[in-house]
């Protein structure tokens, strides 16, 4: 019995694990926790609530609407010329997406303290199980956005998508993959300093006035360009705007620089999510 | 033949006491440098282990130190010690919850383990949702779990109440419908802690049941860490005691409790724990001192002494049938003797009003030598308690010769003694055939 091999144990728990593991096979095997996450996220949305998804709507109309009064009207930024409500709901909608992938991995340790503190499963399904909602929201929100381009086509304003279009599962992904990568780096610290939480609320909405979001790149001065040019955000919402209504400033290079700082921030992200997830039992 | 479902070799945890967050980036730091240079950790203390009983605490503890352990697939298997010996932790590190300083564990199989009934239920969710998503945050399949819906609940017995969101269901029936679904894993490695001490006694019983018929089979492999030594005594075969991080004892499970008991027998003098009076102070109701003592006014009780039992209350609003209800247990929770005012003795007290003083006296006690303790509470009219003072009184009961036969009782001659008469009569003539 003591010469049993080593190869029969299909579990070895130790010490340190190496630093960027992942095991897809794991994850695989629990993908129907993933599914039952997002389905619980989406879920619990409806329940109790008046008006259930139809916030989905609300959100971005709002905003829209506020943004037309406070930028639009008042400060009277220009919109490339694209009629005012196509052209925020389109940074919009793009934006919310970044900003839930992002918000609901910063804080993830701290949120789900019970039950990483009692069960073990690959702790990574949490984070991706926020995205893939996330997705779902961001998917039932273009489909609104979808509906006012159509109807400003319909009406004959010159709005040109074009194939660009192709583009955009691309550049959704780059999102999911960045939001998510700069929420699990955050995550770590929130785990430890919880007061963290509210630089990372403030921060992410100052991100998103370097980011063209309410503003078209081309109204920037050049010698400021360049540093928005380090935000990869703003590469990824100019490819969008310029895949769905004609406008923006998109090249190769912006695009492969986004995707490497995308690469970059999610492997650092995951990197230091595995390390936490390892101790983070003894600090909470 | 028997092979071995976990190996624990050279197990390890440390951890850091005090706040985290102050001064801990800097420490963080100075070990990663020692760990690049090859060096030992700067912050670890060689031979600093766990002392509950030291004043000076070092920074950093061994929750665990070196635990080497095989554990046979089939076995249910105790583990006891202490608050703080480490039970948890290990549990922890097996669950993969937290991971081990240094050492390894391996294992054969599926592990589900149960610290707690019900993780990862979400109170807006109805019982058929949480079901599934409970079940798949414990590792079963959607397939599984649908297929042994209906056993769940009807385990349960939450039928009426599948599609309710959970936040109307009562307590008792969450942790029900929480361990419905961890009863019907299927994991070959099973680790329960403590869950059993949540719920009322019909579902303890249905726990232990299930518990124990997961056990029968002797398939699976279980874990079981609990403070009720009757139930770990019951459940498991084998098992060890953990003391400050260290196996103090692996051996059968009888010859472990045995060992765990001699060190909490350190005093053998009855005490009566006067701390817990203060759990007594219900509105306008408190007990004040209890006393026990024999007939001779002598706190040290023997084995057949008339014991009178002494509780001084205080009231000052009038208390209406109440009944007083004193237990007497044994060193593996076993109740050996329950006593009430009412209904169990039927005797009526009217009221409880200002100082007074209830007198329980028990003739020619019964008990043999040992350890024992009492439970002293109050219940009111609508059989429900006030208060429950656990383990108010350590009792220790002297031995004595009560035959005279020169044979001092105890717990390995039978849990109690009575008096009784033997005869004998040669030569009958109606024999029966």
């Amino acid at each position: 019995m003591s010469n049993q091999s080593d190869t029969t144990w299909n579990l070895v728990i130790s010490p340190r694990r190496s630093l960027f593991d992942i095991r897809f096979r794991e994850i695989w095997e629990y993908r129907d926790l993933l599914y039952l996450f997002v389905k619980r996220d989406i879920v619990i949305v409806y329940k109790q609530t008046i008006f259930g998804p139809i916030w989905y709507f609300v959100q971005p109309l709002l905003t829209m609407v506020v943004y037309i009064v406070v930028f639009g009207n008042i400060a009277r930024i220009p919109t490339d010329g694209i009629p005012p409500p196509v052209f925020y709901l389109a940074g919009i909608v793009m934006w919310n997406y970044f900003n839930e992938c992002f918000m609901q991995n910063s804080d993830v340790f701290h949120k789900n303290s019970a039950l990483f503190g009692k069960i073990y499963f690959p702790r990574i399904i949490m984070p991706l199980s926020k995205v893939i909602s996330g997705l779902i929201q961001f998917l039932i929100q273009s489909a609104l956005f979808t509906a006012v381009l159509i109807w400003y086509l319909y009406k004959g304003v010159d709005l040109q998508p074009g194939a660009a279009i192709a583009l955009i599962p691309y550049l959704v992904l780059l999102m999911a993959g960045l939001g998510m990568g700069a929420g699990l780096i955050f995550s770590a610290l929130t785990a430890k300093y919880r007061d963290l939480k509210f630089l990372v609320t403030f921060g992410v909405q100052l991100l998103m006035y370097a980011t063209p979001v309410i503003y078209p790149m081309s109204i920037i001065p050049e010698k400021y360009k360049v540093f928005i040019a380090w935000n990869p955000m703003a590469h990824i919402i100019e490819g969008f705007k310029y895949a769905v209504l004609g406008v923006g400033e998109i090249s190769l290079n912006s695009m492969l620089y986004a995707t490497a700082v995308t690469v970059i921030i999610l492997a650092i992200g995951i990197i230091i999510f595995n390390k936490t997830e390892q101790t983070f039992a003894d600090t909470v | 033949m028997n092979n071995t479902a976990i190996k624990i070799e050279n197990l390890s945890k440390e951890y850091y006491l005090g706040e985290v967050g102050t001064g801990t980036l800097s420490h963080d730091l100075n070990r990663w440098w020692a760990r690049v240079r090859g060096k030992e950790d700067p912050y670890s203390r060689v031979g600093a282990v766990n002392d509950n009983a030291n004043n000076k605490k070092p920074d950093y503890i061994w929750a665990l130190k070196d635990i080497n352990l095989e554990i046979q697939e089939g076995d249910v298997f105790g583990i006891i010690g202490k608050n703080g010996a480490g039970k948890s932790t290990l549990l922890k590190i097996i669950s993969r919850i937290t991971a081990p300083t240094t050492g390894s564990v391996k294992a054969k199989g599926r592990i589900a383990s149960l610290l707690e009934v019900g993780t990862g239920m979400h109170p807006e969710l109805t019982g058929r949702e949480n079901i599934y998503l409970n079940g798949a945050i414990l590792g079963m399949k959607q397939h599984e779990i649908k297929s042994r819906f209906d056993d769940i609940v009807d385990f349960s017995g939450c039928n009426l109440f599948v599609d309710t969101p959970i936040k109307r269901y009562s307590t008792g029936m969450r942790v029900r419908l929480g361990f419905a679904v961890a009863a019907f894993l299927d994991a070959e490695i099973l680790i329960v802690d403590e869950v059993l001490a949540v719920g009322d006694d019909e579902f303890q019983k249905r726990a232990m049941g299930k518990m124990n018929e997961i056990t029968r089979s002797g398939e699976r492999t279980l874990l079981f860490v609990s403070h009720n030594l009757a139930a770990v005594r019951r459940l498991c075969k084998k098992g060890i005691l953990l003391v400050d991080g260290k196996i103090k004892i692996h051996s059968m499970m009888d010859k472990v409790i045995d060992e765990y008991k001699g060190k909490e027998t350190a005093g053998t003098n009855t005490i009566i724990n006067h701390d817990l009076l203060k759990y007594s102070q219900i509105n306008g109701f408190e007990i004040i001192d209890i006393e026990i003592s024999n007939k001779n006014n002598s706190t040290t009780i023997h084995s057949g002494d008339d014991v009178v039992i002494k509780i001084k209350y205080h009231a000052t609003r009038k208390f209406t049938s109440p009944a007083f209800v004193i237990q007497i247990k044994d060193e593996v929770e076993q109740e050996i003797i329950r006593l009430s005012n009412m209904p169990i003795s039927g005797f009526v007290i009217d009221g409880l009003f200002n100082n007074g003083l209830i007198t329980l006296q028990i003739d020619s006690l019964p008990l043999v030598k040992g350890r024992y303790f009492v439970n002293i509470g109050l219940v009111h009219e609508k059989v429900e308690w006030y208060f429950k003072l656990e383990n108010v009184i350590d009792l220790f009961v002297e031995g004595k010769d009560v035959y005279n036969s020169g044979i001092e009782l105890d717990r390995t001659r039978g849990l109690i003694w009575v008096k009784h008469q033997w005869h004998h009569q040669e030569k009958i003539t109606n024999a029966p055939d």
